[in-house]
């Protein structure tokens, strides 16, 4: 008999019944809500007179529709604020743990699971909202679902599911200097196309996944979706039980030796067989920046942009051309030559304490361009943003001509005011690039957060390696 | 949840590959806290010539002509031809709450992707794979022939082209069975209650921490 992938052994671990075909009901350990993708899951149960499962393993904050400006007059969009109140009212009357606009624990869904231990090893962990992924860098699985779903997990406590295939993405080498886990995720995603991952759980392994912090992995994880895996995974290691210890949701005393020693086990075993194994050499990948309106359209700085000329598959070549219209842009270009209009460092993806520490030593004693309208800077939650505050790390965003702001999705998908207007180009460290995403218009290219920083301050993206 | 058993309609053709879930519905519409008046905006920016916002008197905004949803041979249409990886992004179901609304039950596409996938059967909305090749006919022949329409007949997984021809699907069973029946999955699942309570009992005993 061969081995089990961590994928194998944590839907073994959670299957309550499979049916015939091999439909199985899977338990949901944890479950995230926010705003946007709840309030018809939780009209349907009260519409069905159903009550939830267990509320002790839902968390639930605003993070998508909120201001990230002053917020003591509250949300001045109607509509949002009607969004958001209506999340209050539904916790109140559901009891769910709470983390409102004003609490210092507010923030991003895929930021304040981890940073309250809430998501831990082992677990599986659902959100509305594709980057849910995020989690499964703790050996967690996890992913996004719907709002259907939503109602479905919160009425029954299960999940039903299929099970995925499992694929390895070994990531192996030592990372070169400014190279980071968002350069190897966009390395990744530009090597697997924005579908390659669909109808699998992708495992991220090899040296270059270990040497990573478990804040890198969660970038790397966070962008399982845009390759489309629902779920990415790394394996459990020193790192991650050091990062989970002494959270206010992590297990205590006996019971965290427990959970420790179950957690050793969460790995995939050496003679495991994944049915998609890719290898990538991560002394190959340069500082990314994506120049297309689709995640897999991402060229190293020291690049040009792709000629759709030269391109033989016809779908895929009009989908370059209709990109670089869009995008403003001309084949052949150097990277380096791309002017910016905004730049945004924030995000699920990018907006945790090493994101800002990354993006505040490339700041630090440097102005913003002239010519660069707003650069943003949104921490992941409101602890993130305390902490960067006990570091300085404001005061040198500050210094620099950066706006430092409160926290929140903010201009990654711009349902609040922070947006971009049509046409302005915007050096970002969110996840997606699509047409309209960060306003009608807006053309986004996707980058680290120290490359984001580098861009803002000479104006055109830089490669960060000769930025010194 | 509407049944879908059969479906005759007028096909409309969306020749793009990775239409994401952003083009389906942007997020300003996403502020809504009803499952339904999404179809006013379903594919918003590549339909208007203007900038939409929630409130707004749609009737009255400027169509984009060239966008193929405004042209008048497919008004009216319930089947969407589309390119691969069909819905990829974020898992807002506004997106499949949007077509629906619209009037669309139908989605054909080379391949789909997996949360969009699976949103589809909890609205309604059936989404079809059939192979680049086949789709790629369909796509030719709506194109060439105003007021091509498809049959769709769910219990025999076949689709039948106005000249007779006949191309087969496959769909998941306990998919089909919701779908044919109009069923809630919530309330299938809450059969199970048994179980889940046995998974509960034991799990405790394996990890307390998470209880």
């Amino acid at each position: 008999m061969t081995g089990k992938t961590l994928y194998d052994k944590l839907w073994d671990a959670h299957v309550v019944r499979t049916d015939e075909e091999g439909t199985s009901l899977i338990y949901i350990d944890r479950h995230l809500v926010h705003e946007v993708t709840s309030p018809q899951a939780f009209e349907g149960l009260r519409l069905a007179g159903r009550k939830p499962w267990r509320t002790d393993t839902v968390l639930a904050t605003p993070d998508h529709n909120v201001p990230t400006t002053d917020r003591s007059r509250g949300i001045e969009d109607p509509i949002a604020r009607t969004q958001v109140e209506t999340l209050d009212a539904n916790v109140a009357e559901f009891g769910i743990t709470y983390f409102p606009m004003g609490d210092v624990r507010q923030g991003i869904v895929h930021v304040i699971g981890p940073e309250e231990g809430a998501t831990l090893p082992g677990m599986t962990v659902v959100c509305g909202d594709s980057h849910t992924s995020t989690h499964g860098a703790f050996g967690a699985l996890a992913h996004g679902i719907g709002t259907s779903e939503v109602e479905h997990v919160l009425a029954t406590g299960c999940l039903v599911q299929k099970k995925s295939r499992n694929m390895l993405v070994s990531v192996d080498g030592k990372v070169g200097p400014g190279v980071t886990a968002k350069d190897i995720v966009l390395a990744i995603i530009g090597e697997l196309g924005t579908a390659g991952g669909t109808g699998y759980a992708i495992e991220f392994g090899g040296e270059a996944i270990r040497d990573l912090s478990v804040e890198g992995r969660m970038t790397i994880c966070n962008m399982a979706i845009e390759a489309g895996a629902r779920a990415g995974m790394v394996a459990v290691d020193d790192k991650t039980i050091d990062y989970v210890k002494g959270r206010p949701y992590s297990p205590q005393g006996e019971q965290w030796e427990r959970a420790v020693a179950a957690w050793q086990d969460l790995k995939s075993d050496d003679d495991a067989e994944f049915d998609r194994v890719v290898h990538i050499d991560v002394t190959q990948i340069a500082p990314q920046v994506s120049w297309g309106t689709s995640p897999e359209m991402v060229v190293g700085i020291d690049a040009k942009i792709p000629d759709p000329g030269e391109e033989s598959d016809e779908v895929k070549a009009g989908g370059m051309r209709r990109a670089l219209e869009y995008m403003g842009l001309e084949a052949n270009t150097p990277i380096t030559d791309i002017a910016i209009d905004k730049a945004f460092i924030g995000s699920c993806t990018n907006s945790r304490i090493e994101d800002l520490r990354e993006a505040a030593a490339v700041a630090k004693g440097r102005k913003k361009a002239d010519s660069v309208k707003l650069a943003l800077v949104v921490p992941g939650s409101g602890l993130v943003k305390k902490q960067a505050e006990e570091e300085g790390l404001d005061r040198i965003f500050l210094d620099a001509g950066f706006e430092w702001r409160e926290p929140g999705c903010s201009m990654c998908l711009a349902m609040n005011a922070d947006r971009l207007e049509p046409g302005e180009r915007c050096a970002s460290t969110s996840n997606r690039n699509f047409e309209g995403r960060q306003g009608r218009g807006s053309r986004t290219h996707l980058v680290s957060p120290a490359m984001a920083a580098a861009a803002a301050i000479a104006g055109h993206f830089v490669d960060i390696r000769d930025f010194g | 949840m509407e049944k879908f058993e059969q479906l005759t309609g007028l096909v409309a053709p969306l020749d793009r590959a990775n239409v994401d879930t952003d083009a389906i519905i942007p997020k300003q519409f996403l502020k809504s806290i009803k499952r339904t008046g999404f179809g006013p905006n379903l594919f918003d920016e590549w339909r208007y010539l203007d900038h939409g916002e929630p409130g707004m008197d749609n009737s009255q905004r400027p169509l984009n002509p060239e966008f193929v949803l405004n042209r008048p041979r497919y008004q009216g249409a319930s089947i969407l031809l589309a390119r691969q990886n069909f819905g990829c992004g974020s898992s807002r179901e506004h997106a499949p709450w949007a077509l629906l609304d619209y009037g669309f039950r139908v989605i054909i596409a080379p391949s789909f992707a997996d949360i969009f996938f699976n949103n589809c059967f909890k609205n309604g909305i059936l989404p079809i794979v059939l192979p680049e090749a086949t789709v790629d006919t369909l796509f030719r022949e709506t194109e060439a022939k105003e007021g091509y329409r498809l049959t769709v007949d769910l219990a025999a997984q076949r689709i039948t082209t106005p000249s007779g021809e006949v191309f087969e699907f496959e769909v998941d069973a306990s998919r089909k069975h919701c779908l044919l029946e109009g069923l809630d999955d919530i309330g299938l699942t809450l059969q199970h209650v048994d179980e889940i309570r046995a998974y509960e009992q034991r799990r405790r005993q394996e990890a307390p921490w998470l209880f």
